[in-house]
C-alpha cells in the first residue's frame, strides 16, 4: 500500500493532457497506446475464449456477448479481431474487500488477451474491453492496459426504507454500479419509515413494519439480490441502523423503542431504542446472528447515526434508570452503553461492522477492526482523529448523490478525495482510508426516477475511488462521463444527460424494454 | 342532503376520506352521499348512445385508453361484485375540432343509485377531461368511488407545456408519454421548441439540407410521418401543438444547410463560434422564412405557431463590417432597430398566412410594431411588470417566469409553482386580467432527454396544471399534497414514471415500467 501511495506522488507530475482520450471510466491507471492499427470486430460474432474452468466467468462472457448484440448495426467486412482470450491465475472465486481485481489488457490488430488475478479482476478488465469498442464501426484502438484500484472499498448506498425499490430496481443498480467498478452495495434496507427486510427470526418486523405486502424483500429477494451482486463483484453490507431510526420496528416489537409521547420520530410517540430494556438485547442478538449468515459478506453496517436525545430526555423510567446506574443526565453515555452492548453481541457473531462516525465521535469502545463512515461536513477531523488512532475510514461527505441541483452537479463529487483529509498524514494514516460510499438517501426517490438520478451521476466519485489520484481534470472526465452514460443508455439504462446540449448514438426507450 | 365540497371546507381535513383526490381539482362538486359505488371490473364499459361519436378517432382512441386503464384492475375488497357498470357519455358538439379555447366543460355524475355514471361534455374534449376525472376518483385500494356529481372546466384557455428538442433531441415514443402524461393534468398545449442553436431535428420539405446538415445525426430526425404522428396523438389527449421556430437568435443550427443565412462574425458567434443570428440584410432570408413557415403552418393544424424572437445577441452583428454598413445605407440607427426591421418583415410574413403567433417578450419590450392578435409570451423575472405592461397595451398574454421546471433543486418545489397567481398584476383592472389567457410550464433541454423528462416533469408539472385548470381560491398546500401524492400514484400505475412528493411513502401501485 505504501509503495502505491509513493508511486502516485511521482505521478503527480503528469498532466492529464498526456493522457490517451479513450472513454473509459473509471480511467485505468496505466494505459499506452500501441502503434499497430485498430482492431476491427463483428460483435455478432466476436467470441470470448478461456482456459479457466471458472462457470462464474462464463456467465461474465454471456452478459458481455448481449451487450454486443444489443443494437443491429450494419458491419464492417475487413474483420481484423475475433477473440478475446482470458487467463485467470487463482481459480478461488470467494469476494472479500482484499480480493484482487488487478488485471492486464491488451488489445492489438489482431489478438487481445486479458490476464487477471482473479475472476473479478476479468468482471473489471472485460468492462474496460467492452468500454474500448467504439460503436459506430466497432473498431478498438491497439492498447495496453494495466489496471488496478486505488481504493478497496468502492461502495454505492441505496436507502429501500423512505421509498421503496424493487427487486429487479436494485439489480439494475448493481450492474451499472459494476460498470463503473464499484464493488460494494450499502443497502441502507431499513429506517424510521418502513420495514421491508422480511426477517425469518421475527416475522411480524416485515408484517407490521412495511408500507405493505407488497413492499417486501422475502428471504429469497435478499438471496436474489446477493447472488446478483456477488456475479458482478459485488458486495452487500447490510445496514441495521440503530439505536436511532429504528421506527418501523416498534409496530412488531413491544418494549422495543422508547416511549414518549410528542417527543418521538416523524411526529410518532416513539423514539430510539430504549437501551434500558434488558429484552432488547436478546431480539438483537437473535436479528443479527440471522442478519450476518444471510448476508454472506465480511461486513455489516451498524449505523449508530443521528440519535435523538428529546425523547429519552423525556421518559421517566430511563431517567430513573440512569439515575440507579450513575449516569443522570448523560445521554452520551446512554448511548455508549447501548452501542457497547451491541458491538459485544455483533464481536460474538464474527463479522466485521461499520458505524457511522458518531459512534467513534462519542468515543463508543470499538474494536480496532472497526471502519468509521463519516458522513458530516467536518469528515476531515473525523478521518484525522480516527486514522490516528488506528482506525479504517470510509467517506460519503460531500458524496450525497441524492443531493441534486441544477446543471452539471457530477463535478462537486469528482472534486472529493478521502485521502484529502491533511496535507501532513503519515503513508501509515492514508492507507487507513479504505475509500467511500456514494449515498442515494431515499426521501425524494423510487422506482421513477432513482436510475436516471444515480447515473451517471455516481460514476464521477467511482472514478475517484478507483483511478489516479492526479487524474482530476473536469475537462478530461467531461466527454469520458457522457460517452460512459451514452454507453449506459446503449446498454437499455436511463442514465441522464451531463452536458448542456448532445446526444447519444441509441436514446433511451421506454418501450423497447417493455 | 347534499354536501357542497369547495376546499376551503377541506382545510384540516388533510388525508381524509372526503377529499377528492382529483388534480386539477373540479370548479365544483358536490357528494351525494358518504356511500362509496363499487366498480364492476368485469362488466365495465365505457359507452353512448350517439353511436356516430364511436366513429370519432379522438373519442374512440379515449375510450379505449381509459378502458385498457380501467382493464388493469382487479375487483376491490370492497366491491368483490361492483355496481357500476358503464360510463355514457353525450356531446353536445361532436363536431368542434380541437383550437386554444375550445369548450372543455363536462359534467360527471356518480349517481348513488344508478349503475351508470353519466358524462356530458360541449366537445369530445370535455369528454377526455371528464374521463380522467372519473379515473382518479377510483380509490385502487378498495376499488371504490365516490358518490359525486362534478360540472367542471377551466379557468385559463391555455394550459402550456415546453419541450425542448434541439438541445437534447425526444424520440416520438417519449414525446408521446409526455403528451399522456400531460393529458392526465388536464394541460391543453404542447409548446414544441423543435429547434434551437445545438441541433435543427425537423425534416422540411422545403428545405431538406436543414436536418440533413443541422440535425446532430439522421437518427435524430423528425420526418413528417413522425410530426403527425405527434399531432396526432396530442388530439387524441385534447392537446393543441404549438410549433416554435425562434429566430432570429438561436438559430446556429439552420445555418449548416442555408448558406449565407446566419450573420458572420469570426470568434463572436453563438457558443464563441463565428456564426451568429440571422443575417437581416439578406433579402433571401425573407424567402426562406416565408416558405419554411407556409409549410409549418399547413403541417401543424392549431392555428397557432411560436416566433420566438428571445434572447438576441448585438454583439456578432456589430461585429461584421458588411452589415453595419448596410444598416448605414438603410438609415438603420441602433442594433434595437435592426432587430424591429428583421421582425416587423417576419410577422408581416406571418399575417400573410393568416395564423395566429406566440413571441417571447422581448418582442414586446423592445417596442417593435406588432398585430393586435399576437399573444407575448412572458419569460423573465418581475413577469408582474412585465405583464402588467402588455395587458394594458391591450395584448395577450401568457406566463413562464416561474415555472421553469427545469431548474431542479433539492426541495419539494412544486409547492412554489403552486402558489404562483397569474391574476397577481399591480393595478390591473378586470378587463385587462381578462386578456391574461394562461401559462406555460417548460422543460428546457440543457439536461433532460428521453431518460428523464418524465420523472422531472411529472407530477412537478402538475402543479402548474391545477393554478390554470382550478379556481384561484385553490391553494391549500396540504389539501394539494395529499391529492398531488394520489394524482402521481395513479400516473405510476399508468406507466408513467411521476417522482415521488413525500419524503417517505409508496403507492399501491408502484411504477413498473423498467422490465430487462
Amino acid at each position: 500500500m505504501i509503495a502505491v501511495l509513493v508511486l502516485c506522488s511521482f505521478y503527480l507530475t503528469v498532466e492529464s493532457a498526456d493522457l490517451p482520450q479513450l472513454p473509459l471510466v473509471p480511467y485505468p491507471q496505466h494505459v499506452s497506446l500501441i502503434s499497430s492499427p485498430p482492431a476491427v470486430i463483428d460483435p455478432l460474432r466476436f467470441s470470448f475464449s478461456t482456459q479457466s474452468k471458472s462457470v462464474l466467468l462464463q456467465e461474465v462472457f454471456d452478459r458481455y456477448h448481449k451487450y454486443l448484440r444489443l443494437h443491429d448495426f450494419e458491419q464492417k467486412l475487413n474483420l481484423t479481431l475475433k477473440n478475446l482470450d482470458v487467463v485467470i491465475k487463482d481459480p478461488n472465486e470467494e469476494l472479500l474487500l482484499e480480493t484482487s481485481e488487478n488485471y492486464t489488457l491488451t488489445v492489438k490488430t489482431d489478438s487481445a488477451t486479458l490476464q487477471a488475478d482473479t475472476v473479478f479482476g476479468a468482471m473489471r478488465g472485460m468492462e474496460t474491453f467492452s468500454q474500448l469498442i467504439n460503436t459506430y464501426n466497432y473498431t478498438l484502438p491497439s492498447v495496453q492496459i494495466t489496471d488496478y484500484p486505488r481504493y478497496k472499498f468502492r461502495g454505492f448506498m441505496v436507502d429501500t426504507s423512505r421509498h421503496y425499490l424493487s427487486v429487479s430496481l436494485l439489480k439494475q443498480l448493481v450492474r451499472a454500479a459494476s460498470w463503473s467498478k464499484l464493488n460494494v452495495f450499502h443497502w441502507h434496507i431499513v429506517d424510521d419509515p418502513s420495514f421491508p427486510y422480511c426477517s425469518t427470526s421475527f416475522p411480524d418486523l416485515c408484517v407490521k413494519g412495511a408500507f405493505s405486502p407488497d413492499h417486501v424483500y422475502s428471504q429469497t429477494d435478499v438471496l436474489d439480490v446477493i447472488l446478483f451482486a456477488y456475479r458482478h463483484g459485488v458486495i452487500v453490507v447490510p445496514e441495521l441502523d440503530t439505536p436511532g431510526h429504528t421506527l418501523s420496528w416498534g409496530g412488531a416489537l413491544p418494549g422495543f423503542l422508547t416511549h414518549c409521547p410528542g417527543h418521538g420520530n416523524i411526529g410518532s410517540d416513539y423514539g430510539p431504542v430504549n437501551p434500558t430494556n434488558e429484552d432488547v438485547y436478546p431480539v438483537l442478538k437473535t436479528l443479527f446472528t440471522e442478519i450476518t449468515s444471510v448476508f454472506p459478506g465480511q461486513f455489516v453496517h451498524l449505523g449508530g447515526d443521528e440519535v435523538h436525545y428529546p425523547c429519552w430526555k423525556s421518559n421517566q423510567d430511563i431517567k430513573d434508570w440512569m439515575s440507579a446506574h450513575n449516569m443522570s443526565g448523560n445521554y452520551d453515555e446512554l448511548e455508549n452503553y447501548y452501542e457497547t452492548r451491541l458491538l459485544n453481541i455483533v464481536n460474538s457473531l464474527n463479522k466485521n461492522y461499520i458505524v457511522w462516525e458518531e459512534v467513534f465521535y462519542h468515543h463508543v469502545d470499538i474494536t480496532p477492526q472497526t471502519i468509521v463512515h463519516a458522513w458530516k461536513p467536518n469528515w476531515k477531523k473525523i478521518f484525522q482523529d480516527a486514522t490516528t488512532a488506528g482506525f479504517r475510514c470510509i467517506l460519503s461527505a460531500g458524496w450525497y448523490i441524492s443531493r441534486i441541483s441544477y446543471g452539471e452537479d457530477w463535478q462537486n463529487f469528482y472534486q472529493v478525495d478521502p485521502r484529502s483529509f491533511n496535507d501532513t498524514a503519515t503513508p501509515e494514516q492514508l492507507a487507513l482510508v479504505l475509500g467511500g460510499t456514494v449515498c442515494m438517501w431515499g426521501e425524494h426517490v423510487d422506482n421513477s426516477n432513482v436510475l436516471s438520478r444515480f447515473w451517471p451521476r455516481a460514476s464521477a466519485p467511482a472514478e475517484r475511488l478507483w483511478s489516479p489520484a492526479y487524474i482530476t481534470d473536469v475537462g478530461f472526465m467531461e466527454p469520458r462521463i457522457e460517452a460512459h452514460r451514452c454507453r449506459m443508455v446503449y446498454r437499455g439504462y436511463p442514465a441522464e444527460p451531463t452536458l448542456s446540449r448532445g446526444h447519444c448514438q441509441v436514446e433511451y426507450s421506454w418501450r423497447r424494454h417493455r | 342532503m347534499l354536501f357542497v365540497l369547495f376546499s376551503i371546507l377541506t382545510v384540516g381535513a388533510y388525508g381524509s376520506f372526503n377529499i377528492l383526490p382529483v388534480v386539477p381539482f373540479p370548479q365544483e362538486a358536490e357528494m351525494f352521499s358518504t356511500n362509496r359505488r363499487s366498480l364492476n371490473v368485469e362488466e365495465f364499459r365505457i359507452t353512448t348512445d350517439q353511436g356516430h361519436l364511436l366513429e370519432d378517432k379522438v373519442i374512440s382512441s379515449t375510450i379505449n385508453r381509459y378502458q385498457h386503464y380501467f382493464s388493469r384492475f382487479k375487483p376491490g375488497p370492497l366491491s368483490p361484485d361492483g355496481d357500476i357498470t358503464q360510463v355514457s357519455l353525450s356531446v353536445v358538439y361532436p363536431e368542434a375540432s380541437l383550437f386554444i379555447g375550445v369548450n372543455e366543460s363536462y359534467t360527471l355524475n356518480i349517481d348513488p343509485h344508478s349503475p351508470i355514471v353519466k358524462l356530458s361534455a360541449n366537445t369530445r374534449f370535455g369528454v377526455i377531461r371528464g374521463l380522467e376525472t372519473f379515473y382518479q376518483l377510483y380509490n385502487i385500494t378498495d376499488g371504490t368511488f365516490p358518490s359525486v356529481k362534478i360540472r367542471d372546466y377551466p379557468r385559463f384557455a391555455y394550459r402550456g407545456f415546453l419541450i425542448d428538442t434541439s438541445r437534447h433531441f425526444l424520440p416520438v415514443e417519449s414525446i408521446e408519454m409526455v403528451i399522456t402524461g400531460l393529458a392526465m393534468a388536464k394541460f391543453n398545449v404542447l409548446h414544441w421548441h423543435i429547434v434551437d442553436d445545438p441541433s435543427f431535428p425537423y425534416y422540411s420539405p422545403s428545405f431538406p439540407s436543414l436536418s440533413e446538415k443541422g440535425a446532430y445525426d439522421s437518427n435524430h430526425v423528425y420526418r413528417i410521418f413522425d410530426v403527425l404522428r405527434v399531432i396526432s396523438f396530442a388530439e387524441n389527449h385534447g392537446i393543441v401543438v404549438v410549433p416554435e421556430f425562434d429566430t432570429p437568435g438561436h438559430t446556429l443550427s439552420w445555418g449548416k444547410g442555408l448558406e449565407n443565412f446566419l450573420t458572420y462574425c469570426p470568434g463572436q458567434g453563438t457558443f464563441g463560434g463565428d456564426y451568429g443570428p440571422i443575417n437581416p440584410s439578406v433579402d433571401s432570408n425573407y424567402e426562406v422564412l416565408h416558405k419554411l413557415l407556409a409549410e409549418v403552418t399547413s403541417l401543424f393544424p392549431g392555428g397557432f405557431v411560436h416566433l420566438g424572437g428571445d434572447e438576441v445577441p448585438f454583439k456578432c452583428w456589430q461585429s461584421n463590417q458588411d452589415l453595419v454598413a448596410w444598416m448605414k445605407q438603410q438609415g438603420i440607427q441602433t442594433f434595437n432597430d435592426l432587430e424591429s426591421y428583421y421582425e416587423e418583415k417576419l410577422l408581416d410574413i406571418v399575417h400573410q398566412l393568416n395564423t395566429s403567433y406566440v413571441v417571447w417578450e422581448e418582442i414586446f419590450n423592445n417596442g417593435l410594431h406588432i398585430q393586435p392578435d399576437t399573444i407575448i409570451h412572458v419569460w423573465k423575472g418581475k413577469w408582474e411588470d412585465t405583464m402588467g405592461k402588455v395587458i394594458k397595451a391591450g395584448y395577450k398574454t401568457i406566463l413562464s417566469s416561474p415555472w421553469y421546471l427545469n431548474y431542479i433543486s433539492f426541495s419539494m418545489d412544486w409547492k412554489k409553482y403552486y402558489q404562483v397567481e397569474p391574476y397577481k398584476i399591480p393595478g390591473a383592472t378586470p378587463e385587462e386580467l381578462s386578456l391574461v389567457i394562461g401559462g406555460e410550464a417548460c422543460m428546457w433541454g440543457e439536461f433532460v432527454d428521453a431518460t428523464n423528462i418524465l420523472s422531472r416533469t411529472f407530477p412537478r408539472a402538475s402543479a402548474v396544471a391545477e393554478r390554470l385548470w382550478s379556481s384561484e381560491k385553490q391553494t391549500n398546500i396540504g389539501d394539494m399534497e395529499f391529492r398531488l401524492n394520489k394524482h402521481r400514484c395513479g400516473m405510476c400505475a399508468r406507466d408513467i414514471p411521476a417522482e415521488t412528493i413525500l419524503l417517505r411513502s409508496y403507492c399501491p401501485v408502484e411504477f413498473d415500467g423498467y422490465d430487462w
